[in-house]
């Protein structure tokens, strides 16, 4: 299948190695992989901030870039969220709305796409690390993605996978949210970071780059000796 | 200026003018009554009147209330007999009815009907409340109570236990049969007061935690004939 | 920034840094989660049963004029009085000329969140009445001098060492850290208030079209008492709350409350058509029912949000809500709190003074997957903050996104803007700026890495 990369802005700036491993699995597994280097942003800092007018455009320009593709998969469910669900929304009763809803019908979470689409949840990875997993909510609620990436794990040799208090709770990162409320962001993560801490797991996996940020980044912040790290990562691992 | 009523009835027709979508439905429910629709959804009631009357039992025990099943009504009144004196009561209030009054007649401590002669005050200083009931619902262990059935609306909740004697047959599966039954029996002319009670009063305002007799009856016992 | 905003940042500071109270909180609502999954696993398909129960509660919203017309006319067909309150001053009005029409002295309430909607308790205490909270969280708020924390749960962050001391003060027990004693100083206290009262207050928690019957739910008996033994029974409700069937009350009384508490149901939910009947040996001589709009019209006008009159107030959606249960019902400062409340708080009270509510939310969808009737919540706040920017729109967002957009519609741009931010970050990390140094207070960001993604890929791929 020829798949085209869908790279969040951050993960593009900020975790670039997310991106590589979700090519190499993605290869690994016999399929043509390509990036359009046009794509930047999905528009949802806009979107979530309330400022439609603006995600529109980015929504739309997004619709150009991934014209044509059979598939578009990302390695973020919140993005993925984004055009899946929120571009046939800004888009509806606008003479960009059948391309959203054809976009969405193409466009695939990471561990979605392995699990639903491609049928496939050994993917020949080697990981002999204590794992605990962390639904980002956008993964778990807008696409209803919970038992995907816990498959993926489970297949992966010599992996332990252990699950935590407040499981689906949320990290507290929101996007901008983040930032603007600092203080009730900063109370999430504690809650969830301290969960995930307790579990006495080597690395806490995801499919969302951002909610690694959050709780990474309080993890470091707080000298806990769990590291973040992308599911794509630990799949691309084969060594 | 216009009154408010038709204010507010000229502001609701105006709101309704542009149509809302339906929800996010899982599917779109059948056509028709809601209970009929949902049946296969809530919690189970039983399809025959032992599996429901297990159920009935079950539900009863989570929560706390005390049903004692007896086969006839001689037994029910020694029930409530010794009850009454192991409880050391002193003053039993009983509504009116077939059912109540010889089991009333049977107690040792005082007595007293208290529909044929209503007062508050002398209701609050009985240590037992005996009733009849509606129906009996088995999905959710709830007794169904009217002002009809239950010697008015206090009697029911204001002493501090309340016992609730009745006939097995009058035990129906589920919640929405109850209120059909009681439609169907009073038609336009419903008890002034209709009520579900499912368990001793409670309350878990301090600190979350279960506490059994906040303002209603500590304890509550079903006698079941038959 | 508005004062409710203003008001709001502070409190939510301070609490969200109250480890011990969080922690409090969390322990406190860890029995509901049990008990609630305990029930929900009894419901052979508890996603369809939400299909019923919304759709009960949508089809009396959309149809609500004939729904409440023909409410209206059973329940005075069945000897109730109904007033009718455009707003919170029309309400207080109405109810102060029945206590005083009746000569009343002393009032008796049960819970009623309606009637904190509309601040009864102050408009009835200043015109001399004394009135008496009998929910027993009201009860506490009331001595406290504090609005409810929760919508259901009105205590739920008062310890119950400062109970204890509370009714030492306020009734002269003696302490105690027992719970069900506590519970039944109360109760002893409450008693003969019951009896004395002249008038009962109550809520009501759906109205019932079919039968003119209104229904209470409740589990202290409070409400019971409340509308047995006082002379005149008046029902403040909002008109929202009406449905057509009796029937319909056969999904949502039990959803109710296992969605909001964890029971099956809860342990009285009651029925009343009218006044003491002929024939009957006690309960009111009048039964007056105030149905409130209060702005509850506003929401109805909003066909996208028009589901939040659904809201069958069962407080599931406060119960899940990481956000509350980081920074407390309080903070809201709304009647209303949690993700119902910050969705409908500026329908009824103004967009632009409660927008800020809409914002403080990750978004993470917990409330409306906890939801019984379907409410699409965590969309609505988004919805808000689309209409508040639309609205009265802030020059920085606007600049922000703007500038934002600008660059990400040129993907050299956007790379070279990169390179700049990657190479720069050390630094950046330093400066006071906006956003960023809020987040680097408490969180590190990972490295910058040499090159980006889209770099890489082109070097791998040339």
């Amino acid at each position: 299948m020829r798949i085209s990369l869908f790279v969040p802005c951050f993960v593009d700036q900020l975790t670039p190695q997310v991106g590589l491993a979700t090519a190499k699995v993605l290869k690994r597994l016999g399929h043509e992989v390509d990036f359009r280097s046009a794509q930047t942003c999905c528009g949802q800092p806009s979107f979530n901030s309330g400022q439609w007018d603006v995600a529109r455009e980015a929504a739309i320009r997004a619709l150009g870039v991934f014209r044509g593709a059979d598939v578009v998969v990302g390695p973020s469910g919140s993005c993925v969220a984004m055009m899946r669900n929120f571009y046939p929304e800004l888009l509806k009763g606008t003479p960009h709305a059948a391309e959203a809803d054809d976009l969405a019908s193409r466009t695939f979470e990471f561990s979605e796409f392995l699990v639903k689409k491609l049928g496939v949840t050994d993917v020949g990875a080697k990981f002999a690390k204590k794992v605990t997993y962390h639904d980002g909510c956008h993964a778990l609620r807008e696409l209803r993605l919970k038992e995907e990436p816990r498959q993926l794990l489970r297949a992966v040799k010599g992996l332990e996978l252990i699950e935590s208090e407040e499981g689906e709770t949320c990290c507290g990162f929101g996007g901008l949210f983040s930032a603007k409320f600092p203080m009730i962001s900063t109370a999430m993560v504690q809650v969830k970071g301290g969960a995930l801490a307790r579990t006495g797991a080597d690395y806490v996996v995801s499919s969302d780059p951002s909610c690694l940020l959050q709780i990474g980044g309080w993890l470091s912040r707080e000298g806990k000796p769990i590291l973040p790290l992308h599911i794509a990562e630990v799949l691309a691992n084969d060594a | 200026m216009p009154d408010a009523r038709s204010d507010i009835f000229a502001r609701i027709r105006e709101a309704l003018k542009v149509k809302a979508p339906k929800p996010h439905l899982k599917g779109e429910p059948a056509a028709g009554k809601t209970s009929a629709v949902a049946k296969p959804w809530l919690p189970e009631g039983g399809e025959t009147a032992d599996a429901s009357l297990s159920i009935l039992a079950e539900q009863l025990a989570k929560l706390k209330a005390v049903l004692i099943r007896v086969p006839d009504h001689a037994a029910a009144a020694k029930a409530v007999a010794d009850l009454s004196s192991s409880k050391g009561w002193k003053k039993v209030a009983y509504h009116g009815h077939p059912l109540t009054r010889p089991i009333a007649a049977a107690l040792t401590c005082e007595t007293w009907e208290a529909d044929a002669s209503f007062d508050k005050q002398k209701l609050e200083g009985c240590d037992a409340g005996l009733t009849t009931c509606e129906a009996i619902v088995a999905q959710l262990g709830a007794i169904l109570v009217s002002s009809a059935s239950s010697g008015g609306r206090a009697l029911s909740i204001l002493p501090h236990v309340h016992v609730v004697v009745a006939e097995a047959s009058q035990v129906v599966p589920d919640l929405g049969s109850s209120l059909a039954l009681v439609q169907a029996r009073h038609g336009k002319d419903m008890p002034s007061m209709l009520s579900f009670i499912t368990g001793p009063s409670r309350t878990g305002d301090i600190e979350r935690i279960l506490v059994l007799g906040a303002h209603g009856p500590k304890e509550l016992y079903l006698v079941l004939v038959g | 920034m508005s004062d409710s905003k203003a008001i709001f940042l502070k409190d939510a500071t301070v609490n969200a840094a109250d480890g011990d109270q969080r922690a409090f909180i969390r322990k406190a609502l860890g029995g509901y989660y049990v008990n609630r999954d305990l029930q929900k696993a009894r419901y052979r398909d508890w996603e369809r049963a939400r299909d019923a129960a919304s759709l009960a509660k949508w089809s009396a919203v959309n149809d609500l004029a004939n729904v409440l017309e023909k409410f209206t006319a059973n329940f005075e067909r069945n000897g109730g009085v109904v007033h009718w309150a455009r707003d919170a001053a029309e309400a207080r009005a109405i109810i102060l000329k029945i206590a005083k029409d009746a000569d009343a002295k002393a009032i008796v309430k049960s819970k009623c969140m309606t009637s904190e909607e509309i601040h009864l308790n102050e408009a009835l205490e200043k015109a001399g009445y004394g009135v008496v909270e009998s929910d027993l969280g009201e009860f506490i708020q009331q001595l406290r001098g504090e609005a409810p924390y929760h919508f259901v749960f009105p205590c739920m962050h008062v310890k119950r060492e400062a109970i204890s001391e509370l009714f030492t003060k306020h009734l002269g027990t003696a302490p105690t850290d027992s719970p069900e004693e506590l519970t039944m100083i109360a109760r002893r206290h409450l008693r003969q208030l019951y009896v004395d009262a002249d008038i009962g207050i109550t809520g009501a928690n759906f109205l019932v079209a079919e039968t003119g019957q209104i229904s209470i739910t409740e589990n202290e008996g409070n409400a019971r008492l409340t509308a047995a033994l006082p002379r005149i029974h008046i029902a403040l409700s909002g008109i929202e709350k009406v449905v057509s069937h009796l029937d319909d009350l056969s999904v949502l009384l039990p959803m109710l409350a296992t969605a909001g508490a964890g029971q099956p149901m809860t342990c009285y939910n009651t029925l009343y058509s009218g006044p003491r009947k002929k024939g009957e040996c006690d309960g009111p001589e009048e039964f007056h029912l105030v149905l409130l709009d209060n702005a509850r019209t506003r929401l109805l006008a909003d066909p996208e949000q028009r589901d939040a009159l659904h809201c069958i107030r069962c407080g599931a959606c406060l119960n899940v809500c990481p956000i509350f249960k980081n920074i407390g019902g309080l903070a809201y400062g709304t009647t209303y709190q949690g993700p119902i409340g910050s969705v409908i708080t500026p329908h009824l009270r103004g967009l632009k003074q409660w927008n800020h509510l809409s914002g403080a939310s990750s978004l993470c969808g917990a409330c409306t997957d906890a939801c019984p009737v379907r409410i699409d919540l965590h969309h609505h706040l988004l919805h808000n903050r689309r209409n508040a920017a639309k609205e009265s729109p802030t020059l920085f967002d606007r600049v922000f996104h703007h500038g934002f957009n600008f660059v990400i519609k040129r993907p050299w741009l956007f790379a070279t803007g990169g390179r700049i931010f990657r190479a720069t970050l050390p630094l950046l990390q330093k400066l006071p700026l906006p956003y960023m140094g809020a987040w680097m207070k408490t969180r590190d960001l990972p490295k910058a890495p040499a090159s980006s993604f889209r770099d890489q890929w082109k070097n791998d791929h040339a």
